[in-house]
Parts: C-alpha cells; sequence; structure tokens
C-alpha cells in the first residue's frame, strides 16, 4: 500500500497514526524505498516537492525534499552554480531526499567532499510524529547536534525528510576530461595513489578496471590547457584520450546515471580504503560483477548479478572490514558487509524511533 | 570573575577521589587543591568550577577504565584536552573528575598512499600537520588556537578555522572515530574510507561537545599541500564596504581558500602583540588563495580586479611564506591580542547570511556606540562567522553584566537575520540560554532524547549545551 502525501502536516499524521512506515520519493533506488515487509506502508513524499529559497548571492538553497535534484540543478546553473558532489541518478529522477537518505555522492565529491559536505539544514519527521528541525541556512554552524549528518545515509529508517538545506559552489566555468589507459588495476591504482597526492586538483578520479584511470579537470577555461598536459606529463602514459565538450559531459553523465549496469544487475554501494581494492576485485571479477571504482578509489559502484548470491558479496565485504549500501532490487537487504555504530547507533535509534515505526535496515 | 556552573549536583555519594585511587594510577591521580584549580577553568575564564579530582591518562584503557568506573559510581566527568574551549567546553561539574588526554598525543598510523592517518585524541591539531608534511600532505581544520588545541576537543566541538571557507570543518575531515561511551562501552564509528555507508553516526558524534562520551583514537583525511598560494590585503574606509567586497568576490564565483576581516580595534591590538606590518585602516580584507600555479595566477589577476572595485583604497599581496605566516600570525593572535586594549573581553561567535555582512556590522557599531562598549571585529567573512570581542573592564562595577547583555543582543541578531548563535565554538555553557533562539521545544526535546538514550545518568560534561529539562508543569 501507498499513501501520496502532500504537506508536511499530512507525513505528520502517518508517522503518528499509521501503521509501520517508509519513505519513497522517485524510487530510483528501490531496495531502500519499496516497504520491506506486508505491515510496511510506502509514504509517497514526492508530491512535496519545490525550491524554498535560493540565493544565489548567498550560495545555498532550501527545497522540499522530494524536489527532483535535476530541477535543482536546473535552476542552480542558471547562476553558475552547482552540488559539485554529482548527485547520482538524477536524470533517471532521483530526489534531493533520496539523495540525502541513501548517502549517494557522484564522481565530483572527490574534489570537495560528498553529500555528507553540503547539507546544512534538516527538517525531519521522528517516528514520534514531531516535526524537527537541525542545523540551518548558514554555511558554518555549530549549534546543537549535528543531525543533518545524522540523516545522509539513514535509509528513510530514522526519520521522513521533508525539507533540506544545502550549500552549494560556483559551477568550474571549464571543464575536461583525460583517460589513460594503464594496463592493470595495479598500475592503475598507483597512478590513483600518485594523482590524489597532487599537486593538480583534480574534480574527479575514477578507475575503470582493470586499468583505465579517467581525470576530470575544472576551472579556469584559459588555465585548462596547460592544466591537462601537467597532468598528462605526470601520468606518464602514452596518448591518453582527450575528452571535451559534450564527450566530457557525456563521460560523467554515464557514470553519474550509472549507464554502465547490466540489465538484471543489483547496485551495490561500497565504501573502501585503496588497499582494500585488489582483494574486493579478485572477489567481485570471481564473481562476474561489474564495477567502477570512484573517489580515488574510495568508493565502489558495484553491478552485481542475478547469480552467485548476494550473501557472497555480503561475505566478502565483511571479510575485508568495509561495507557496503544495496540500492537496487527488492529490499531484502539494505546493508552488507561490516558497517560501523554498534550500540551507539542502536541507542540513537530507540530515541529516533521508540515505537519502531520505521523498519530496520 | 569566576562563578558557577548555573547546573548545581549535590557531590555523589561516597568519595570519587577514594574510588579513583582503585585504578593504581599513581600521581598521575591530582587531587590537592592548587594542582585541581589549574583544571577549573578553559579559555572562557569566566566560568570555573574546581573538579574533585583529574586523572592524567596515559593509555587509551585508562579512559576506558576511568569512564566505566565513573558510571559505576555515578560520578559526572569531563574529558579535557588542552583547555582551549571559548564557550566553557570543558569545565568541570560540581563533584565531577576531569579525564586528561594530554599525554594520549601520538601518530597511531599514517598511510600517505590513502592519505589518512590515526591519531590520538590529545595530539595538538598543528602536529597532525606536521607529521603529514614530509609527505607533502596536512591536515586542513586551521583553529586560530592550533597550535596549542587538541584534536580530541576539535572533534568535540567541530571546531573551524580561517581555511574552512574553502576546506570545511573538523567534521568534513574526520572519518572515524573510536570512542568510549559514557557507560564505559566501546564503539566505532565512520570507517577509514572517505565514502561512509549507512547512517552517519560518526557526524553525530562529532561536534556533540562531549555529551555522547570521549573519543579515543579518530581518523583523519589529509590534504596535499597546494603549490601555490597567494595571499592579498586590501584596506578599506569602512567595515561595511570591506563586507561588500566579501560579498562580491563570493557572487563572482570565485572559492579562495580564507577571506578574513579585521577592524581598526583589531588591527591596533595585533600591532600591539606580534606586528605584523598591516596597512592602517578603518578595515582589512585578507584573501588567501590557493591551488594550482595556473589556476591561482588566473584567479589572482580576477581578484585584483574585484578588489579594485569594490573600493579598496590599498592592495597589496605576496606569496612568499614568511610574509603570509606573519600575515596569519597577526589575524590569528588576534583574541589574545585585545589583552592590550582593555583587561577584559567576550568574544562572540555568531554567524550571519554573508548577504548581509555589512548590515550587521553596521548594526553591530551602532549597537556598540549605543551601549558605550568598544567592539573590536575579527572575523570569518568568507563564510559569514562574527567574531565581535566585546571589551570591558571587569573590576568597573556592572560592568560584566553590560557587556554580557551586548554580547546576547549580538546573538539575537545574528538569528534574526537567519543566522546562528555558533560558528565554531559550540555552545556548550556559554550559549545553552540562546539555543532556543534556533530550536523549538520539540527540536530540544529531541536532542535531549537522544543524549539520555547514550547516557542515561548525563555523567559526561552534564550542563553543556543543553540547559536541564524544564519541570514538567
Amino acid at each position: 500500500m501507498t499513501l501520496l502525501l502532500d504537506s508536511i502536516e499530512a507525513v505528520a499524521e502517518a508517522v503518528r497514526e499509521g501503521p509501520r512506515v517508509l519513505p519513497v520519493g522517485a524510487g530510483t533506488k528501490p531496495a531502500l524505498s519499496s516497504p520491506p515487509a506486508g505491515d510496511v506502508v510506502a509514504l509517497d513524499v514526492s508530491g512535496l516537492r519545490g525550491i524554498v529559497e535560493y540565493d544565489p548571492a548567498e550560495l545555498t538553497f532550501t527545497a522540499l525534499a522530494g524536489t527532483p535534484v535535476a530541477e535543482i540543478e536546473g535552476a542552480l546553473a542558471q547562476h553558475g552554480q552547482h552540488l559539485p558532489f554529482d548527485p547520482p541518478l538524477r536524470a533517471a529522477g532521483a530526489t534531493l531526499g533520496g539523495v540525502v537518505a541513501s548517502g549517494t555522492s557522484g564522481p565530483g565529491a572527490f574534489r570537495h567532499g560528498g553529500v555528507r559536505d553540503f547539507v546544512i539544514g534538516v527538517r525531519f519527521v521522528e517516528g514520534t510524529g514531531r516535526l524537527v528541525t537541525g542545523g540551518g541556512k548558514v554555511v558554518k554552524n555549530a549549534a546543537g547536534f549535528d543531525l543533518p549528518k545524522l540523516m545522509v545515509g539513514s535509509m528513510g529508517r530514522l526519520g521522513v525528510l521533508v525539507q533540506l538545506s544545502f550549500k552549494v559552489f560556483p559551477r568550474p566555468r571549464a571543464t575536461t576530461t583525460l583517460a589513460f589507459e594503464l594496463g592493470s588495476l595495479e598500475a592503475a591504482l598507483e597512478t590513483v595513489a600518485r594523482l590524489g597526492h597532487g599537486p593538480l586538483e583534480l574534480d574527479a578520479l575514477d578507475l575503470e578496471p582493470p586499468g583505465r584511470v579517467v581525470v576530470r579537470l575544472g576551472g579556469d577555461p584559459g588555465a585548462l590547457g596547460a592544466r591537462a598536459e601537467r597532468l598528462a606529463g605526470l601520468v606518464g602514459a602514452a596518448g591518453p584520450e582527450r575528452l571535451d565538450g559534450d564527450r566530457d559531459a557525456a563521460t560523467w553523465q554515464a557514470a553519474t546515471e550509472l549507464a554502465w549496469v547490466p540489465d538484471g544487475c543489483r547496485v551495490v554501494r561500497a565504501g573502501l580504503t585503496p588497499r582494500s581494492v585488489p582483494a574486493l576485485d579478485a572477489a567481485l571479477r570471481a564473481a562476474g560483477a561489474r564495477t567502477r571504482y570512484s573517489l580515488g578509489a574510495n568508493a565502489a559502484w558495484i553491478a552485481w548479478p542475478d547469480d552467485p548470491p548476494l550473501a557472497r558479496l555480503d561475505a566478502a565485504l565483511a571479510g575485508l572490514g568495509l561495507a557496503g549500501m544495496v540500492l537496487t532490487g527488492p529490499p531484502d537487504r539494505q546493508l552488507l558487509g561490516a558497517p560501523r555504530g554498534g550500540a551507539f547507533a542502536a541507542r540513537i535509534r530507540g530515541a529516533l524511533d521508540p515505537d519502531a515505526r520505521f523498519p530496520e535496515a | 570573575m569566576p562563578r558557577a556552573d548555573t547546573e548545581q549536583r549535590e557531590p555523589p555519594a561516597g568519595s570519587a577521589v577514594g574510588a579513583l585511587r582503585s585504578l593504581g594510577l599513581g600521581p598521575r591521580l591530582l587531587t590537592s587543591p592548587a594542582a585541581l584549580t589549574a583544571f577549573g577553568s578553559d579559555a572562557l575564564t569566566a566560568f570555573h568550577q574546581r573538579p574533585e579530582a583529574v586523572v592524567l591518562a596515559e593509555t587509551e584503557q585508562e579512559v576506558i577504565d576511568t569512564v566505566r568506573l565513573c558510571h559505576r559510581e555515578g560520578i559526572p566527568f569531563v574529558a579535557r584536552g588542552s583547555g582551549t574551549s571559548l564557550s566553557g567546553g570543558s569545565v568541570p561539574v560540581a563533584g565531577g573528575i576531569v579525564i586528561a588526554l594530554n599525554r594520549l598525543d601520538r601518530v597511531l598510523a599514517l598511510d600517505p598512499d590513502a592519505r589518512t592517518a590515526v591519531l590520538q585524541p590529545g595530539i595538538i591539531n598543528l602536529d597532525v600537520s606536521r607529521a603529514a608534511a614530509p609527505h607533502g600532505l596536512a591536515y586542513a581544520p586551521d583553529p586560530s588556537s592550533q597550535s596549542v588545541c587538541s584534536l580530541g576537543g576539535n572533534v568535540a566541538f567541530n571546531s573551524g578555522g580561517a581555511h574552512c571557507l574553502k576546506h570545511g570543518m573538523t567534521s568534513n575531515h574526520v572519518l572515524g572515530v573510536k570512542a568510549v561511551l559514557p557507560d564505559g562501552e566501546v564503539v566505532h564509528l565512520g570507517s577509514d574510507s572517505v565514502e561512509p555507508i549507512g547512517p552517519d553516526w560518526m557526524g553525530l558524534f562529532c561536534g556533540s561537545e562531549g555529551l555522547f562520551g570521549i573519543a579515543l583514537q579518530i581518523t583523519v583525511r589529509l590534504i596535499g599541500v597546494a603549490e601555490s598560494t597567494r595571499t592579498a590585503l586590501a584596506v578599506y574606509e569602512t567595515l561595511e564596504s570591506a563586507g561588500e567586497a566579501v560579498a562580491r568576490i563570493v557572487g563572482a564565483g570565485m572559492l579562495p581558500v580564507a577571506m578574513e576581516i579585521m577592524d581598526a580595534l583589531a588591527i591596533e591590538a595585533a600591532e600591539a602583540s606580534v606586528k605584523p606590518g598591516y596597512p592602517k585602516g578603518a578595515a582589512l580584507l585578507i584573501v588567501e588563495l590557493e591551488g594550482e600555479r595556473e589556476e591561482v595566477g588566473a584567479d589572482a589577476a580576477r581578484l585584483d580586479e574585484l578588489l579594485r572595485a569594490s573600493g579598496a583604497t590599498q592592495i597589496t599581496s605576496t606569496e612568499d611564506p614568511d610574509e603570509r605566516a606573519l600575515i596569519w600570525q597577526g589575524r590569528k593572535s588576534a583574541f589574545s591580542a585585545v589583552g592590550w586594549l582593555a583587561p577584559d573581553y567576550i568574544v562572540q561567535d555568531g554567524v550571519v547570511p554573508r548577504t548581509r555582512l555589512s548590515e550587521a556590522l553596521a548594526r553591530i557599531g551602532r549597537m556598540s556606540a549605543e551601549a558605550g562598549i568598544r567592539v573590536a571585529n575579527v572575523f570569518h567573512a568568507g563564510d559569514g562567522n562574527l567574531h565581535p570581542l566585546i571589551l570591558f573592564d571587569g573590576s568597573e562595577d556592572g560592568a560584566v553584566v553590560r557587556a554580557e547583555e551586548l554580547a546576547a543582543d549580538i546573538l539575537r541578531l545574528c538569528v534574526e537575520l537567519g543566522g546562528s548563535i555558533t560558528g565554531e565554538h559550540g555552545v556548550a555553557v556559554e550559549k545553552r540560554a540562546f539555543l532556543s533562539l534556533m530550536f523549538s521545544d520539540d527540536d530540544l526535546a529531541l536532542m535531549r532524547r537522544l543524549r539520555h538514550a547514550v547516557d542515561p545518568a548525563a555523567l559526561a560534561n552534564p550542563g553543556k549545551m543543553l540547559e536541564p529539562a524544564p519541570a514538567p508543569a
């Protein structure tokens, strides 16, 4: 069952009075947003939509949680601004609330940080049906507990997001992309580590296994050519492929929209350390999964096939002390591997949702 | 003018000191009144409360054992690093103890390829960057007190600094924390990865002002040291025009790493102490660019144009590391330097939307004139984080109260303009009465519920951030 809700009051009432509930926006990450059990009702909050406040001179905006990210990006682009972390699945319709609840950041998070680094304020309905506010609307704020960060990655299971405030950054005035074929995962990881050290400030640093490293540069149009040459010199591999204009945009659009994921695969997002990549990659290859490493090999987008079962990925991640979040497929699992939090997580969850109104991950 | 914290507690039954002796710490358990007095205040000296005892911990296990004993015996505790809090964050509670973490100051691991480090909480902020420097890396958050403040305190208060404008606050650089909860349970929050998975428990712990327990190990991300840095100084005839210049730079889509403003009084104080040789004027704007040399070169030309167009009467800039160091030394010593201008001062830490900076400065100027109290302004202009320094002489009758009233009015102004009561110093004791300006009863009730869930006995840094719950009607 799905309840269509178009006001904050209706959300509060549904949480207070209905059966167990789970919010859903555009449904682009169904493993998180489909009700996992018969007694859980989906709260469709896609009607809570619209930009509440956007002052380009302030570089901040506030929007209702069901607002599609694409709508927000459109408004920002008119003023030469953007959310630099490339919110994933925006062309597929992802909402701002869904991006926060899934905690997903795209390749652009490499330079300036991800969704957790840009969200500055939140309003949500907690488990007793009360509307609460955390953070604020200014870019710097240390008042009270940092509830905006807590809601990042909360999977709709700590509260129903209804409104969010973000800081934004100026959009780079020009971008270009260089792709290098390094031949092996080992060589690609070595290059990723070297580039991560600087001195070049890269907008994105992705690795397509086994050996392709894709780098995006953004900034002053006059300086871009010289910087691209420096980048090529730094990597030292012969003949990088230079992708400009539409090809630059298309490259990152495909990464952000997960266009490379084969049909029938489940998408899992994992947090990594670069050191854990060789062992993880071996396990993924053995299972026939396809993978794209992002954020300088700190994150993996994994396309897991129908067979072997997801439990094998769960075990592989756990064995390496890593955690993953399942984004697509049925809502049988949300977290894989070794997620952290322990007793702290249990106590905070209990305080936010004392009557277990939201399903557990 | 020391005074006791307002949340009075009866000392717990039995002797805290007696129970602590069982930990076998020998001389590292301080109990003499003379030794304890030094731990009674932090950098907000208006508040003082002598603790019952101080534990000088040397190992994680000693911190854990001490917390467990406090839990068992019902003894309130506050963790303390260097005691540099400007909001009273590490002021002890009556009948409670201090767990001093200064000796837990090691770098446990540093991975230059992953650009991460695992650190103990007592390490000095600047020592993290010193340890990373041989690898061409640095730890970005740089509070003005970075040469003395400890990382554990930075995490507890989500400290900022001048270079937050581009790099973000402490919380944006901490990846993981191993912490002991107030009942002695040890938890791991976050991870070693830049990419968090699942609810951001670590993000909630960071900035919780010690109310959720004590960080034992902190994993941070390091950044590459920029190859090029250029610092510009611009002089303005009024504070408001300097504020307008900041709005113009932000509006032009530039992303400087720092933008700071000092007024004539703050410049005078800096010149009286560390003598940075600032140009004279009513207001000084410091703008720092850093990054690749091609980018900094291109931005520098745009910046100079913007500064000229904004009415600066004098513009200088430097890429010389020694000159830059002196500029920042002058800026970062400004709080202590106002001690040259008046016997006492209150530092405020309000935030306003940066488009309303000029308006806020003009109104603070009028409020200062009306109250007949001098206010020096030195602040992180790029993110709207004001630090008015309210100067007074505590020996004058009623001067403290008048200064506090002005400080309170400034905080109300910040909230009225759409900002915050604190950008980076935290709420702690100093501003907890003002939290309700920003948050509703339901918001505050939830924060109390979170605190209660983690620490039902309210033993970890009690009396900070959240006022005691109102009595039931």
